[in-house]
């Protein structure tokens, strides 16, 4: 509630002192989203959404309490209780083609040391385990062998029954922070700044145990890493707390590109080591990633980075994108790229190839400022020349959603029904657009009409 | 919405008021009317010259058998307003005209008495020397103690304006229907409880006779009886005799026929009790004793006392109050009811037509009217209504026929052949003469249905009739045209009877048939004076209205509904007009304008001045309004409507107090009107409003939300906007720091305001907490406290931020902070230089302007090729042009105009398709705009 009074108090058109945060004013044609429908159901932090199907969705949070909701028409289909303390983390379950039952399940992992199979279409809680000896921070599915992983202080296999199959012994008490399916049975864990590759191994005609082996340790990060994320079939990507962008080879788990400096403005790297110490560091941890094509999006700090896989370098960039940091973005099918932050706002992005470049003025003492150790907002830094000459594209603001009263922690994007966000003000937000949804319902009314016989046709 | 009282504000009397602006509402003793009697020489249109009474009240009287007719009760229970008036004469007066003629006693070929279910008489009467004219409905209740098992009753509306009784027949029968229904339920409650305990006692001294009887036979055991014992056996004899006659009694009473009271609307609780009495009538009935003892059970023990052999008749004792007679809970129920009704058709005939004209057409725009309507009645039980009071006669009628009927408000007047059918009221069992009668009544109906005529209802009216002295008239009584010949009927009109044949011939005719009403009718001469000025200053309306309201403005009572609207049927158009003018030819200086043609046949009749205007059952239309939705259909439909809404089509340049903006609004007004048939529903349920309690409070509301509004209009330059914002669905802040100030000021605002439904205003008055997004999604306006303290900085960051979704108004540095405005609309909504003086003609100014948006908004809305396309190959840019020209060139909306309708079209659309109606707020809509602040 504070941040975004302080990081959004200042945003609205004119009001904020100069700030090189990019505003849009009210007038905003491209903008697409003119209806909104607030959802309320949770009271605490809703922190996570996952996608259903075609139009519905889960929503989860610290209430420890799991919604399902219509997103074309907000109701709210059911609501699942079971969990004591806050969701750490929700996936779905994917159905397999060999079971009868087709309805769509969901996993949730609690503080309360459990996880729960929920059946979405009836809301029966379909089995829970709660033998876990730490919280799972992270769930995956490897569809392949039909197993699922939970990742804590260890990292346990299961099948779909719930069975435990094998699990590694005590990794670290941070616990796994991400997990993500690499090739060949394999799965890369984040604990802390390590990276640890492990390999199961299915029962064959020689063993019939299953079994998780460490297969390497990695350890390129110089902190905490904190996004992980599939890039594609030959790459996978990490980001760490002090902005190091590092892409890994998914069969032999080499470095591929190391990109660590967003934020270094010079070559010089005692400086550069200065100003890593004493700058906050959430200013350039990397949140989150999405990915498309061979663009790697990054949310770095407050700013939105796009980095090339091809060129292996930053081509477009904006260096403070939020008023607060950014927490979740996604690029969208057309084009678009959507970011969500602390500050409370959502923000609508399009990338443009850019004809001119045009450098940002350097205001002069400014590194003694970071020197300083100061919380500035304006944090315009200059980037550095050759990379400034390499930006070849643009990210341009065509919009911005203002409704959340707090830290936006995540959204959702529906192809038929719009944008779906949540937030630390316990709301969840359904983006729509106007216009469509104008049409939609008077198809809807001429069909009733027609239903209720009172459609008439001239003769 | 409907705005034809606005005609009231348009009178010179307008110019007279001073400006309600600048001042606090007078006090009351100002505003009342001076004493009524002081004022009747100095206010020439008072319709009350002749009258003794002030206004219309309703007077409950009995026909005792110890002191004869006597007054019992009067609504409302004020000395002031019956004034001088002779209740004790007018009793006897309307009592001795008829109380029903039945009587419990042994018909012959029967051995008990027996109990008649009589149906109630309703007769219309006047007393020239009281000034008075009275709608009678007679009633009997049943009492143990009382002669013949009866307490005739009546109960009487009176008013001084004879019009309005005879229009308002049909309403006023229904309504006091309910109210006797409700008297007689409850009677019959009490009357079997009565006989319950009677029937004990009864048995209690069977069994003590019994007893003495057989220590008499023991104590002379010599083989002949004693005279004594001879007497004590008569005695037992005739004990065991009347416990038969009230046992009997007790099942007739029990017996009585349910279904009746079922079919009539009653209210909730009374459903229970005749459950209740159902339950006990079916255990009675039971073979087996255990049913008498089951009754009995449910009363509290009673001790039964020894009953003294011929104690039957004793004058002096003291007969059960009325309250008595009824169960308590019951006669409260009554009264409210009568309070009801009191309330219901006070004012002015032709307000509480034009009323019921509104009413019947905003149910023909039930699409549309959750918009800006105030909704303060339940659909549902009008629906039930509906079904109930005509009871039989709709049900037996094929369903087409009750799809097209459609009340469409008809102010006719029936002097031909003046049939006062009522068959919507009585109930009877035989239903194939029902029918029959039915269908007869139905074919003169629509064969003399002239809609033409309709306007000069009034001017007929005013000839009135005139009588010579005080004596009562019969004018009619038949039960149907099968029983009395139409001949016979001519006759007892033409032929100039003396009253006492009249008299005697309505006697014998009700003997035949227990359900004939009598239209009396004696007029003074100096009641027609006044029907002039009724005319020319139909704001005499106010008059009456302002006793209660304590200002001379308009009351636009819409929850005052009564259930049918009144019409009264054009018999032989030939005829009738001669017929009028002959009974009232004496007065003709008085309007001149009305050519008198009488006909010979009639002008013998004059010294008698009978008139009747006889009420009729509403018509079943055969012009229905059934409306198709498609654009194709409302051609024809607009033809069908400009015919069969002659009443509402006045002079719309009325409707506008500025000249110039009534000129430009001429065509849009009659635009409307042919919008309004449009609006008619698919559904068969359009029933004709039912009556519920006028909340005096909200009439007070408007006036004061409209005057407020107005105010804000002359006062702010940049009302445009704001008005624009609140009907385009832009939440408007209204920010200030003196909660009054911005309380009023919301109040008044929130007549713009849409709604979502049959529910409560999306307004919010008073907050002081900083809003939320789910605030601008459920509140379209909000009244916002601003709090200097340093506190309150989180409400002006919440403002700010959200300020795409909000208008900022601010009280106290007079600013706006909203979107540009350049449409047409609000500036004939909000003209500050507009005319109207009064906050309830705003008011309804405002109305009517949002009447026709919404129609606007209906079209737009049910215009299939407006939104979908007509074929596959159309692509969705050729509709959104459709749309847009449909938009500008055939709604004739300039810029942000559009954004207004597609605003209202969005929640036409959500309310038509909300399966269950207010269960959930409809999504946010905004704009990227860019706002701009507005200064003085």
């Amino acid at each position: 509630m504070l941040r975004w009074l302080i990081g959004g108090g200042r945003e609205p058109q004119g009001l904020a002192e100069k700030s090189p945060l990019q505003t849009i004013g009210e007038e905003q044609s491209r903008n697409p989203y003119t209806e909104l429908l607030v959802l309320k159901a949770h009271h605490d932090i809703v922190r996570f959404l996952v996608q259903l199907d075609g139009y519905r969705f889960a929503s989860a949070g610290d209430d420890g309490i799991v919604v399902v909701w219509n997103a074309q028409t907000g109701e709210k289909l059911l609501e699942l209780n079971g969990h004591t303390q806050k969701i750490t983390a929700i996936i779905t379950f994917p159905s397999l083609e060999s079971c009868e039952e087709k309805n769509q399940l969901i996993l949730t992992a609690s503080a309360d040391r459990t996880v729960i199979v929920w059946d979405c279409d009836t809301g029966r809680q379909v089995q829970r385990v709660s033998c876990f000896q730490s919280t799972v921070k992270c769930l995956t599915v490897l569809q392949s062998l039909e197993v699922w992983l939970s990742g804590g202080n260890d990292l346990g296999v299961w099948n779909r029954k719930l069975d435990l199959l094998c699990k590694t012994s005590h990794i670290s008490d941070t616990g796994i922070s991400a997990l993500v399916e690499i090739p060949n049975n394999s799965v890369a864990a984040a604990v802390g700044k390590e990276l640890i590759i492990f390999r199961l191994v299915a029962p064959t005609e020689g063993s019939l145990e299953w079994n998780i082996t460490e297969v390497k340790r990695l350890l390129d990060h110089q902190d905490n890493i904190l996004s992980l994320i599939n890039i594609n079939d030959v790459s996978f990507v990490t980001g760490s707390h002090v902005g190091e962008l590092i892409i890994w080879d998914v069969l032999d788990w080499t470095v591929q590109a190391y990109e660590r400096n967003f934020w270094d403005p010079s070559p010089q790297l005692d400086v550069q080591q200065e100003i890593k110490l004493c700058q906050k560091p959430n200013d350039v941890s990397i949140h989150h990633f999405s990915c498309a094509e061979e663009n790697v999006f990054a949310a770095v700090g407050r700013g939105l980075y796009v980095y090339n896989l091809q060129m292996k370098r930053v081509i477009a960039c904006q260096k403070t994108a939020h008023d607060s940091n950014v927490l979740h973005i996604a690029k969208l099918p057309n084009r678009q790229l959507i970011s969500c932050s602390e500050d409370g706002s959502v923000r609508i992005w399009e990338l443009r190839e850019k004809q001119q470049l045009v450098a940002e003025p350097v205001p002069t003492g400014f590194f003694n400022m970071w020197g300083f150790g100061k919380v500035n907002k304006q944090a315009s830094q200059p980037v550095k020349k050759e990379q400034e000459n390499a930006t070849s594209c643009s990210l341009e603001l065509i919009g911005d959603l203002i409704g959340h009263s707090s830290s936006v922690e995540m959204f959702l994007y529906f192809e038929d029904h719009g944008l779906v966000s949540c937030s630390a003000d316990h709301l969840i937000i359904v983006w729509k657009n106007g216009e469509r949804e104008s049409g939609l319902r008077s198809l809807k009314l001429f069909q009733k009409l027609e239903e209720n016989g009172d459609l008439y046709r001239a003769a | 919405m409907i705005s034809a009282p606005d005609v009231v504000a348009f009178t010179k009397e307008d110019e007279y008021e001073e400006e309600p602006y600048n001042e606090p509402s007078l006090p009351e003793e100002y505003s009342v009317p001076l004493f009524p009697f002081a004022n009747q020489g100095t206010n020439p249109w008072s319709k009350l010259s002749g009258a003794k009474f002030s206004r219309d009240f309703i007077l409950i009287s009995e026909f005792s058998e110890q002191v004869g007719p006597q007054p019992l009760l009067t609504i409302p229970n004020d000395t002031k307003v019956f004034g001088t008036f002779d209740l004790n004469y007018f009793s006897l007066r309307i009592m001795s005209v008829d109380y029903q003629a039945s009587f419990v006693g042994h018909p012959p070929g029967s051995a008990y008495p027996k109990l008649n279910f009589v149906e109630d008489s309703k007769v219309v009467l006047g007393d020239s020397k009281e000034g008075a004219f009275a709608y009678v409905h007679h009633l009997t209740l049943y009492d143990l103690e009382a002669r013949g098992f009866v307490r005739p009753f009546c109960m009487a509306y009176i008013s001084a304006d004879q019009h309005k009784i005879m229009q308002q027949f049909q309403e006023l029968s229904a309504e006091f229907s309910k109210a006797s229904e409700c008297l007689k339920s409850g009677n019959r409650k009490a009357f079997a409880g009565e006989l319950e305990k009677k029937l004990k006692d009864l048995d209690y001294t069977r069994t003590v006779l019994h007893t003495e009887t057989e220590i008499q036979k023991k104590a002379n055991d010599k083989g002949f009886y004693s005279s004594q014992a001879i007497e004590k056996a008569n005695e037992l004899a005739s004990v065991e005799k009347s416990i038969i006659e009230h046992q009997d009694l007790l099942k007739q009473i029990r017996s009585y026929p349910h279904r009746k009271v079922k079919g009539s609307d009653l209210c909730p609780g009374e459903m229970e009790h005749t459950q209740d009495q159902a339950d006990h009538a079916s255990t009675t009935s039971n073979p087996d004793g255990s049913a008498d003892s089951d009754s009995y059970t449910c009363r509290p023990a009673y001790t039964p006392k020894l009953i003294k052999a011929k104690s039957t008749k004793c004058f002096d004792k003291k007969l059960k109050t009325l309250e008595e007679l009824c169960d308590t809970e019951y006669f409260t129920q009554t009264l409210g009811q009568l309070s009801h009704i009191e309330h219901m058709f006070r004012g002015d005939l032709c307000y509480l037509l034009t009323s019921q004209i509104d009413r019947a057409l905003l149910k023909q725009q039930h699409i549309t009217n959750f918009l800006f309507e105030d909704f303060v009645e339940v659909d549902d039980r009008m629906v039930e209504k509906q079904d109930s009071v005509p009871s039989q006669p709709s049900q037996d009628r094929l369903p087409s026929r009750s799809l097209e009927e459609c009340p469409i408000p008809k102010v006719l007047i029936s002097v031909g052949s003046y049939k006062s059918s009522v068959e919507s009221v009585l109930i009877k069992m035989d239903q194939e003469l029902r029918d029959e009668e039915y269908k007869e009544v139905e074919v003169t109906e629509s064969s003399s249905f002239e809609p033409q005529e309709n306007l000069d209802y009034l001017d007929m009216d005013m000839k009135g009739s005139l009588s010579s002295g005080e004596s009562i008239e019969v004018l009619g009584t038949e039960k149907s045209t099968a029983l009395l010949s139409k001949s016979d009927s001519q006759a007892s009109l033409t032929v100039p009877l003396s009253p006492q044949v009249v008299r005697s011939k309505a006697v014998s005719h009700r003997t035949i048939s227990e359900d004939s009403i009598e239209v009396l009718s004696t007029c003074p001469s100096e009641a027609l004076i006044p029907d002039d000025f009724k005319a020319s200053y139909p704001s005499a309306i106010n008059e009456e209205e302002s006793y209660a309201e304590n200002e001379g403005a308009i009351h636009f009572q819409v929850s005052l509904s009564p259930l049918e609207l009144g019409e009264v049927q054009e018999g032989g158009l030939e005829n009738t007009p001669p017929q009028i003018d002959s009974s009232c030819c004496i007065v003709k200086e008085s309007n001149g304008q009305l050519v008198p043609l009488p006909t010979p046949a009639h002008t013998h009749a004059d010294e008698y001045g009978v008139v009747s205007i006889a009420p009729q059952r509403y018509r079943q239309k055969d012009q229905g309004f059934r409306v198709d939705f498609a654009v194709e259909n409302i051609n024809p439909s607009q033809d069908n409507s400009c015919e069969a809404f002659p009443a509402y089509e006045l002079d719309p340049s009325h409707l506008l107090a500025s000249r110039d903006v009534s000129k430009t609004s001429l065509d849009n007004y009659s635009d409307t009107t042919s919008y309004v048939s449009s609006v008619a529903s698919t559904s068969s349920d359009r029933t004709p409003s039912s009556a519920h309690p006028v909340s005096l409070s909200s009439e007070r509301h408007k006036k004061k939300a409209g005057q407020n509004a107005l105010k804000f209009i002359r006062q702010y330059p940049f009302a445009h906007p704001a008005i624009y914002s609140l009907l385009s669905g832009r939440t408007l802040v209204v920010l200030g720091e003196d909660e009054t100030i911005v309380r009023k000021l919301v109040t008044a605002l929130s007549i713009f305001v849409p709604n979502y439904g049959h529910y409560a205003k999306p307004v919010k008055h008073w907050v002081s907490s900083p809003l939320h997004i789910m605030d601008f999604q459920k509140w379209k306006l909000i009244g916002l406290q601003r709090v200097a303290s340093p506190g309150s900085a989180g409400t002006l960051h919440a403002l700010s931020r959200y300020s795409r979704y909000t208008s900022i108004l601010d009280l106290d540095n007079k600013t706006l902070r909203c979107p540009l405005y350049r449409g047409m609309l609000v500036p004939r909504l909000a003209d500050h230089r507009t005319q109207i003086k009064r906050g309830s003609t705003y008011y309804l100014h405002v109305q009517s302007m949002l009447t026709q948006l919404c129609s606007k908004a209906f079209l737009y809305t049910f215009c299939h090729h407006l939104h979908l396309p007509a074929h596959d190959r159309e692509t969705e840019e050729v509709v959104a042009s459709r749309q847009l020209s449909f938009l500008k060139l055939n709604l004739g909306l300039v810029n942000e105009d559009i954004r207004v309708v597609q605003y209202l079209s969005e929640l036409l659309k959500l309310y038509y398709m909300q399966e269950s109606p207010g269960t959930s707020n409809p999504m946010l809509r905004f704009d990227y705009v860019p706002s701009f602040l507005y200064k003085i």
